[in-house]
């Protein structure tokens, strides 16, 4: 790994799966090669696809293996702020962020043009999507690492993830977080199947509350026809239930897995509003 | 104002910081540390979990005005952000939202001193951190919401996003603010990239005067208790777009940029000067 840092990343998912739910290869004539926007149907109804996906020819060396770099963050807040103005005087479109992100990019560069403005940028923009009411769906289909998954997908409605392997979600990848800590990978593995937030495995990520449906027997690597179907179901039915529902990220604390392992989250919360008037 | 007169603020724990910069007499802390709210977490990995697990939140006023003001303790754990801490930010967020939509306005008061994550609670301090970020976005709509970057841990990982979505950012000289921390650089893409030991380097990079110089925040204040205090009160104030909805001003920025030969610190400062808050 240390010589091509992220290079094992490049699993393709994002761009197999943008593809397979779009029809389209979804480039933007100025936009970053790394960013794939299309409309698809959706239902009776057409929705917004996004993906960020590696860009072997990217200008910033540091975001060549399917990182979120400065060009990627500051391009989805475009684009996802360009459906809401469009969408002004009409039905809100849903947004679909497919989620397979390997980091955040790691560089000088980065630091230097401020790459935690770009990152607040996107995030900002989902956010404000999901408040003015467009449904923010967030599909996991491969990696949901740290600063990238908080600027692409976080600050969705709904998480959805397929049920598999290869989809991973923390807050540092295994072999960055093995090296920051001096502990070998095995090491974070047996600490994860312990230590239910520290696993990277989705399984576990669903167990604290946080997946809105984790969609089985699904093949995230090379998706069949009948699987990319079963998905688009999926996409539509967390549509739905998020137009009914409440545009902020309440859902996350009411599930019954929150109610198991985030319930110093829920206990925080409760208390905090019992102190909140004097008395 | 005189040296005789200057206190630092950064050398101030969290609690005393929330105590400085509120009006005075009106700090009333809530999930004390006699809540024994700690961290579930770090005791199965045998760490000590302190009592407050390194957040302070107090109402209090701002002008008085009514405020909240959330305070990460440095010291603890680097500031990191696990479930307690990041549901306490957050959680205070939220109920200031409550109050605002209700017609009942709270300015909110974040004092960040974080490398962002705690990695022994990796996920849930994650997901923590994303609801901070929802909460001061939705809260921004009603209130500024202001952000004072002031001691040596800077301000890292996830929560240097949740700086950049402030209304308003005050920083000190000696602050830094960046998404990635310069160990975790070096360590990913090697020295060549950046030399975590060159403090002279990092500063020209992520330091206070430079992201000031640059547009990244609003105010460079001295790391003085008064003079913070001042440009807290002033932030309520002076009410801006917010930066991380200037997409397309930052967008032609970056567009600009030669990658291949990026600008020097230096060169930056000229280039972004201007349009300071555009």
């Amino acid at each position: 790994m240390s010589a091509a840092p992220g290079a094992a990343a490049r699993s393709g998912a994002g761009e197999r799966w943008f593809e397979a739910l779009t029809g389209q290869a979804g480039l933007r004539p100025a936009g970053p090669r790394s960013v794939r926007v299309a409309d698809a149907p959706l239902g009776g109804e057409r929705a917004r696809f996004i993906a960020v996906v590696p860009d072997g020819g990217n200008r910033f060396p540091r975001a060549r293996c399917g990182e979120v770099g400065l060009d990627e963050a500051w391009a989805l807040a475009r684009e996802v702020r360009r459906v809401m103005a469009e969408d002004l005087d009409q039905p809100r479109r849903a947004l679909i962020a497919l989620v397979d992100v390997t980091s955040q990019a790691y560089g000088r560069r980065e630091e230097l043009l401020g790459i935690h403005l770009a990152g607040a940028a996107a995030a900002d923009a989902y956010a404000s999507a999901r408040l003015a009411g467009h449904p923010v769906i967030a599909l996991l289909i491969g990696k949901a690492m740290s600063g990238a998954f908080l600027t692409h997908g976080y600050q969705a409605n709904r998480i959805l993830a397929l049920d598999s392997p290869e989809v991973q979600v923390h807050a540092m990848s295994k072999e960055s977080a093995a090296r920051v800590t001096r502990r070998s990978v095995e090491a974070l593995e047996e600490l994860g199947e312990r230590i239910v937030p520290m696993a990277y495995d989705v399984r576990s990520f669903a167990r604290l509350g946080l997946v809105h449906r984790l969609i089985e027997g699904v093949n995230a690597a090379t998706p069949a026809a009948t699987d990319v179907e079963r998905v688009r179901g999926e996409l539509l039915a967390a549509v739905t239930d998020a137009r009914g529902a409440a545009r902020d990220l309440s859902s996350r604390l009411t599930s019954a897995a929150a109610a198991q392992l985030r319930r110093a989250s829920i206990e925080v919360r409760r208390r905090l509003t019992e102190q909140w008037d004097a008395r | 104002m005189s040296a005789r007169t200057r206190q630092s603020f950064s050398e101030l724990s969290a609690r005393e910081r929330a105590r400085a910069l509120l009006d005075p007499g009106t700090f009333r802390e809530l999930l004390g540390p006699f809540e024994r709210l700690k961290s579930p977490w770090l005791p199965l990995q045998d760490i000590v979990a302190q009592a407050d697990d390194g957040v302070v939140v107090a109402r209090g006023t701002l002008d008085r005005e009514s405020a909240v003001a959330a305070a990460i303790e440095g010291a603890y754990q680097g500031g990191s952000i696990g479930e307690v801490s990041g549901a306490k930010i957050a959680g205070a967020l939220e109920l200031a939202l409550r109050d605002c939509e209700r017609g009942r306005p709270v300015r909110p008061l974040l004092l960040l001193e974080t490398g962002g994550v705690r990695l022994q609670e990796a996920n849930l301090g994650l997901a923590a951190i994303a609801e901070i970020h929802a909460a001061i976005i939705a809260l921004r709509r009603h209130v500024p919401v202001v952000g004072v970057i002031a001691g040596l841990v800077g301000c890292f990982g996830g929560m240097s996003l949740a700086a950049a979505l402030c209304s308003h950012l005050i920083i000190t000289r000696q602050a830094r603010l960046g998404m990635n921390g310069p160990e975790v650089i070096e360590q990913e893409a090697g020295i060549a990239e950046l030399d975590a030991t060159d403090g002279t380097d990092i500063w020209s990079l992520m330091g206070g005067e430079q992201r000031y110089a640059t547009g990244l925040a609003d105010a460079l204040v001295e790391d003085d208790v008064a003079a913070i205090a001042v440009a807290v009160r002033n932030a309520f104030r002076s009410a801006t777009a917010p930066r991380s909805e200037q997409v397309e001003e930052f967008g032609r920025r970056l567009a600009a940029i030669d990658a291949q030969a990026p600008p020097s610190p230096a060169q930056l400062r000229t280039l972004w000067a201007r349009a300071r808050r555009p």
